[in-house]
């Protein structure tokens, strides 16, 4: 079972860090499939959110195929997000490692490394959008 | 679709001054419902014409579908400050709670007395304020409503107790489908609560609607500086320095313009952005030829 906190300074609605959670806890192995999820209402009691944002937020991992609801029973997991993609993650760090490399070669600190990242993260994923 | 509340041009004039003009307001069943806005905005007003302590001067207003007046059985009310009856104990106000309301919960009542701890002996004058929160809030769930209409219920709380406030209101949503509306100035705790927002300044409504939509629809734009945008975007506040421009914007439309960082804005970001402005708006030109 996890245990969700909030974290007023995210900038995201309650509804959204419930979810992301949710599938950072599936991404690290901390839930695995059949695990259950905490119920509405002791999410509720826990945080004091409004239960329409556990509800939906449960819902949005349910279209996912992530979980699924028994009524009744409970919400449970169906799938995790550990499998698919780790094998890259070993050479993706490398190429990243080495990007980071030329980069601090370059004069770079760690903050203009930052700024760099998000801006062309940024702008990457604006032209998927578009 | 059932509405919680609906408003039409509702008005409430005091001789010469309004305390809430011309408020149009929908409200669908089962949300939760953050009412803010500054002191003397009308808040009060607001809840006091749902639940029928007030009749409006002009317009209309339902609370589920019916005209509001006094003791309906299916909307519970804690006014501001939570009030009891000092004199009498904590058993006596559950009794009297039985005697007045035909759906009272006595279960439920009970039950929650004894998860607080609070002993049934204890006259209401001598309990903290959190308890004297707690036990108006039992008052109100164990009544049974269909919608609970808290006017700042927990202003005079300590963080813990207020906490605890929440959790419970919370609870009675999740188990009995309880629609809520209530007044605050403590914008993080509505954030967590709320599903639905209502600003209200100068005696009117600036901006309602579901929390989603609305943070859906607002961003903040950020870039080199420029002192207009396109016709299509509605401005709700900006401030610029030499070289950089910051606006709050609302639109249904994502924005791709590279020229801004878009961010969104959190429900504090909201409701100041529309607090200032009615602010703005309402303070003479001076300003502009100090500039």
């Amino acid at each position: 079972m996890i245990q969700f906190h909030l974290d007023p300074a995210s900038g995201l609605s309650p509804y959204l860090q419930v979810v992301r959670q949710v599938r950072h806890a599936l991404r690290l192995g901390l839930l695995r499939e059949g695990d259950q999820l905490p119920t509405v209402k002791e999410v509720v009691a826990e945080l004091a959110i409004n239960p329409n944002t556990v509800l939906k937020a449960y819902r949005e991992l349910e279209r996912d195929g992530l979980v699924a609801a028994r009524p009744g029973v409970g919400t449970f997991v169906m799938r995790t997000l550990t499998d698919a993609t780790l094998a890259s993650h070993g050479p993706l760090r490398k190429d990243l490692e080495r990007w980071l490399g030329k980069a601090r070669l370059a004069g770079l600190d760690d903050e203009s490394i930052e700024a760099l990242f998000s801006s062309t993260f940024r702008s990457t994923s604006r032209q998927e959008v578009a | 679709m059932t509405l919680a509340l609906r408003t039409d041009a509702l008005t409430k004039s005091y001789g010469r001054r309004k305390a809430l003009g011309e408020c149009t307001l929908e409200v669908p069943a089962g949300r939760v419902v953050g009412l803010v806005g500054p002191n003397g905005a009308g808040k009060s007003t607001l809840l006091n014409l749902a639940v029928g302590m007030l009749t409006p001067t002009a317009g209309s207003i339902e609370v589920l579908g019916e005209t509001p007046r006094s003791g309906m059985p299916r909307v519970g009310f804690v006014a501001q400050d939570t009030p009891t009856y000092g004199g009498l104990s904590v058993g006596e106000h559950l009794q009297l709670g039985a005697q007045l309301n035909p759906a009272w919960d006595a279960g439920l009542a009970q039950q929650r007395m004894d998860r607080l701890g609070m002993d049934p002996d204890q006259k209401a004058r001598k309990l903290s304020g959190g308890q004297r929160a707690q036990l108006a809030l039992t008052l109100g769930l164990a009544k049974r409503p269909e919608l609970l209409i808290l006017d700042e219920p927990v202003a005079s709380l300590d963080p813990l107790a207020r906490r605890e406030f929440l959790q419970d209101l919370m609870e009675a949503v999740a188990e009995h489908q309880l629609s809520v509306i209530l007044s605050s100035h403590l914008v993080s705790d509505l954030e967590r609560v709320c599903d639905h927002l209502i600003v209200l300044v100068g005696s009117r409504v600036q901006l309602a609607g579901d929390l989603d939509q609305l943070q859906a629809t607002h961003h903040r734009l950020t870039g080199a500086r420029r002192d207009t945008l396109s016709d299509e975007l509605e401005v709700i506040g900006a401030s610029h320095t030499e070289r950089q421009s910051t606006f709050l914007v609302r639109s249904d439309a994502p924005i791709y313009d590279p020229h801004w960082t878009v961010t969104p804005l959190t429900l504090e970001d909201l409701v100041l952005a529309y607090m200032s402005r009615t602010a703005q708006a309402a303070r003479p030109r001076a300003l502009e030829a100090i500039r």
